[in-house]
C-alpha cells in the first residue's frame, strides 16, 4: 500500500514536471529582454500614493512663472480655462445642477496632476518641462485651488501627502442601473 | 428625322416630365440624403432609351488610382467633424452612420478621437514594452508582434460620450451616435503576449500607454486582459490607419473606446490602477448627488435607426425599409424592437446574420408610410436580457450631467412632408 502511494506520488510528480515543461514550451521565445535602463526611461507613471515620483522640488512662486509662460495661453492667467480646461474653483458645486469640475473640485489625487503635466503638457511640447518645473506648476495649480499654501514647495514626499478635496468622491460602477421594465 | 433631332426631342420631353414630377422623384430615390448622392444630372441623355456617355469611350486606365477611392459622386460621405470645436488637437470625428450599409465601417470613415493629435510613427522604430509584475520584462518590435499566432475578430469600438445627456441634441444619426464604428481586427490575443512574459502573483491591472503626444494612459483589469483583449495591427484587412493607432493598438471588445489605447507602446502590469487623468478627471460619470462613478468600462446595449433618420426626407408614401444598428458591450444582440407609433407598440425587427458578440448588428423592419406624421424608434435587447432604456429612464437615475455612457433610445420624428428630425429635440 505504502509502495503504491509512493508510486502514485512519483507518477504525479512526473506528470507535473511534464505539464510544467509543456507550459514552458508554450512560450514562443519572441521579444527581447527589457533592460532596467530602457524601462527607467519609459516608466513615468506615478502611483496615487506618489510612488515613482522623481527627485527634485518646485515652489508655488516658480510655478507662477512657468504657468504664465507655458500654460496660461490655453488655461487662462488664473487657471479659469479657455481653449484648455478650467483648472481652478468649483469646490462645493459637484452636487449642484451646474457642477464645475476642476483640479481643485474634482481630481482625487495630486499625483495624477504631476503625472499628467509631465506626460502631456504643455500640449504643443509635451515632456519638455523639467521635473522641477512640473513640481512647481503642480504646486501653483494646487495653490490657486487653496489645496496648498502660497508658500508651498512640493517634492515627492509633500506631493504624495496632499489630500485632494474630492478624494472620496468616487464610487464603483453599479450598472446595470436602469432596470428592466 | 435625324438621330440628333430625335435625341433633342426626347431630351426636351423628358425635361418637361422632370419638371412636372419634381426633383426628388426624378432622382429615383425615395429617401433624399444630405450627402449629395442624389444630386441630379441636369440632362436625360444618359437615360433610356439613350446610351450613356460612359459607355461611349474607355474609362480610366489601370493604375489611375493605385489606392482606390470612392466614386466622385460619393464625395459627401465623409467623417462628420464639427466646424466649431475649440481646438482640433484633442477632438473627435464621427462616422456618417446614416450613409452606410452593413456592419463594417470603411477604414476611412471609422470614427476618430485623439487627445494629442495623430502621430506619424515609423513602425521600424516603434516598440512595445511589457514590464512591471512579470517574470521577464520584454520589448517587442512590430516584426516580433506579427510573429505571434494571429486572430481576426469583428468588434465595434464606441466612445463613451456618444451622445451626451444635454441639449442641443444632434440632428443626424451621426451627430448623435457617430462615435461608434465596427471593423474586422487582426492581431494577437493579449494573453498570448502576457504568457510570454509570465504574470506574477498579485497582478491585477495593466496600465496601457500610447506613443502619442498625450502619452494617453488607461488601466485595464487583468480579467479583461486574459479574456478577449487583443493587440491589433490590422483593420479590415489592411494595416491600421494612423488615426486608429498605427502601427499597434489595444482592442478591448465592449469597453469604452478610450481604453482601446492607440499607438500602443507600453504595458505595465501592476497591483492597482494608475488613476491616470483619463480615468479620474475624464471618463468618470458624475451623478446628481455629487459622487462620480469610476472605472465604468462596459458600453451597454444601444441601437439607432439609420434610415430613415434625421436630416433625410421621405419623398413618397408607401413602402420604406427601416434599418439601423444595434450593439452591446456585454455580448450579442438578442433582439431589436421597432416602434412606429411613438412607443405605444413594439415589433421585432429582423437581424442580419451573422450576429456577433460585441459587434454592430444590422436590423431591418418593413414599413408602409401612410403620409401621416410618425415617431419611429428602436430598442435593443442583448443576450443578458438587458433592454435599452429611454432617455427619461436614464436621466431619472443619472441626472443630466453624467456625460458618458448615454445609451438611450433615440426616436426620429417624421413630418407630413416627409422630413425626418430628432424626436427628442
Amino acid at each position: 500500500m505504502a509502495r503504491l502511494e509512493l508510486t502514485t506520488a512519483l507518477l504525479t510528480s512526473a506528470i507535473m514536471t511534464v505539464v510544467v515543461a509543456a507550459h514552458a514550451e508554450e512560450r514562443y521565445g519572441i521579444g527581447s529582454p527589457a533592460t532596467p535602463a530602457e524601462i527607467a526611461g519609459w516608466n513615468i507613471d506615478i502611483g496615487r500614493d506618489g510612488s515613482n515620483l522623481p527627485p527634485g522640488s518646485g515652489s508655488v512662486e516658480r510655478g507662477r512663472v512657468v504657468f504664465s509662460e507655458q500654460c496660461a495661453a490655453c488655461h487662462g492667467d488664473n487657471g479659469q480655462g479657455g481653449v484648455g480646461d478650467r483648472l481652478v474653483g468649483g469646490q462645493g458645486t459637484l452636487a449642484s445642477p451646474k457642477p464645475i469640475r476642476t483640479v481643485g473640485s474634482y481630481w482625487p489625487y495630486a499625483s495624477t496632476l504631476f503625472d499628467y503635466i509631465r506626460r502631456a503638457m504643455p500640449q504643443n511640447a509635451p515632456q519638455s518641462l523639467s521635473n522641477e518645473d512640473v513640481y512647481a506648476v503642480s504646486a501653483y495649480i494646487l495653490s490657486l485651488n487653496g489645496v496648498v499654501p502660497a508658500n508651498a514647495v512640493l517634492d515627492a514626499k509633500s506631493l504624495a501627502a496632499v489630500k485632494m478635496p474630492n478624494r472620496d468622491g468616487f464610487v464603483s460602477d453599479p450598472r446595470p442601473d436602469v432596470h428592466d421594465r | 428625322m435625324s438621330e440628333q433631332a430625335t435625341d433633342k426631342r426626347v431630351r426636351e420631353a423628358s425635361r418637361r416630365h422632370f419638371l412636372q414630377a419634381g426633383a426628388a422623384l426624378a432622382s429615383g430615390s425615395a429617401i433624399a440624403g444630405l450627402a449629395g448622392t442624389n444630386a441630379l444630372a441636369g440632362s436625360d441623355s444618359n437615360l433610356p432609351p439613350n446610351v450613356p456617355e460612359w459607355m461611349k469611350a474607355p474609362g480610366d486606365s489601370m493604375g489611375s488610382q493605385p489606392y482606390g477611392a470612392p466614386s466622385v459622386h460619393e464625395k459627401g460621405v465623409v467623417k462628420n467633424i464639427s466646424k466649431t470645436l475649440p481646438q482640433y488637437i484633442s477632438a473627435s470625428g464621427r462616422t456618417p452612420l446614416q450613409e452606410l450599409d452593413g456592419i463594417i465601417t470603411p477604414n476611412g470613415l471609422f470614427y476618430e478621437r485623439h487627445h494629442g493629435g495623430v502621430p506619424t510613427i515609423d513602425p521600424a522604430e516603434h516598440r512595445l514594452m511589457l514590464h512591471g509584475m512579470v517574470d521577464r520584462p520584454l520589448v517587442f518590435t512590430m516584426e516580433d508582434i506579427r510573429r505571434f499566432p494571429s486572430q481576426s475578430r469583428i468588434h465595434f469600438i464606441e466612445c463613451s460620450g456618444n451622445p451626451v445627456y444635454t441639449k442641443p441634441y444632434g440632428k443626424t444619426a451621426s451627430d448623435l451616435v457617430g462615435l461608434v464604428s465596427c471593423a474586422e481586427w487582426t492581431g494577437v490575443p493579449l494573453k498570448t503576449v502576457l504568457d510570454e512574459a509570465g504574470l506574477q502573483p498579485g497582478a491585477k491591472w495593466i496600465v496601457a500607454e500610447g506613443a502619442d503626444a498625450a502619452a494617453l494612459t488607461r488601466s485595464i483589469p487583468i480579467e479583461k486582459c486574459l479574456d478577449d483583449a487583443m493587440l491589433v495591427y490590422s483593420q479590415n484587412g489592411e494595416r491600421l490607419r494612423p488615426q486608429q493607432g498605427y502601427p499597434l493598438r489595444l482592442l478591448l471588445p465592449g469597453f469604452e473606446g478610450n481604453m482601446n489605447v492607440k499607438w500602443l507602446r507600453r504595458l505595465k502590469v501592476v497591483a492597482e490602477p494608475a488613476y491616470s487623468r483619463e480615468e479620474t478627471s475624464k471618463y468618470t460619470d458624475p451623478m446628481p448627488d455629487g459622487t462620480s462613478r469610476e472605472f465604468t468600462f462596459t458600453m451597454e446595449a444601444k441601437s439607432i435607426i439609420t434610415r430613415p433618420s434625421g436630416g433625410q426626407k421621405l419623398t413618397t408614401q408607401g413602402f420604406h425599409e427601416i434599418t439601423g444598428l444595434a450593439w452591446s458591450g456585454r455580448g450579442k444582440i438578442k433582439r431589436v424592437e421597432v416602434s412606429v407609433d411613438g412607443g405605444k407598440s413594439w415589433q421585432d425587427a429582423a437581424l442580419q446574420e451573422p450576429v456577433l458578440t460585441r459587434a454592430l448588428t444590422r436590423f431591418r423592419f418593413p414599413w408602409h408610410w401612410d403620409g401621416a406624421p410618425a415617431l419611429i424608434q428602436s430598442r435593443a435587447i442583448d443576450e443578458t436580457g438587458y433592454m435599452q432604456p429611454t432617455l427619461v429612464e436614464l436621466v431619472a437615475v443619472r441626472g443630466l450631467n453624467s456625460f458618458y455612457h448615454n445609451n438611450a433610445i433615440w426616436p426620429w420624428r417624421i413630418d407630413a412632408n416627409g422630413e425626418v428630425s430628432n424626436g427628442q429635440a
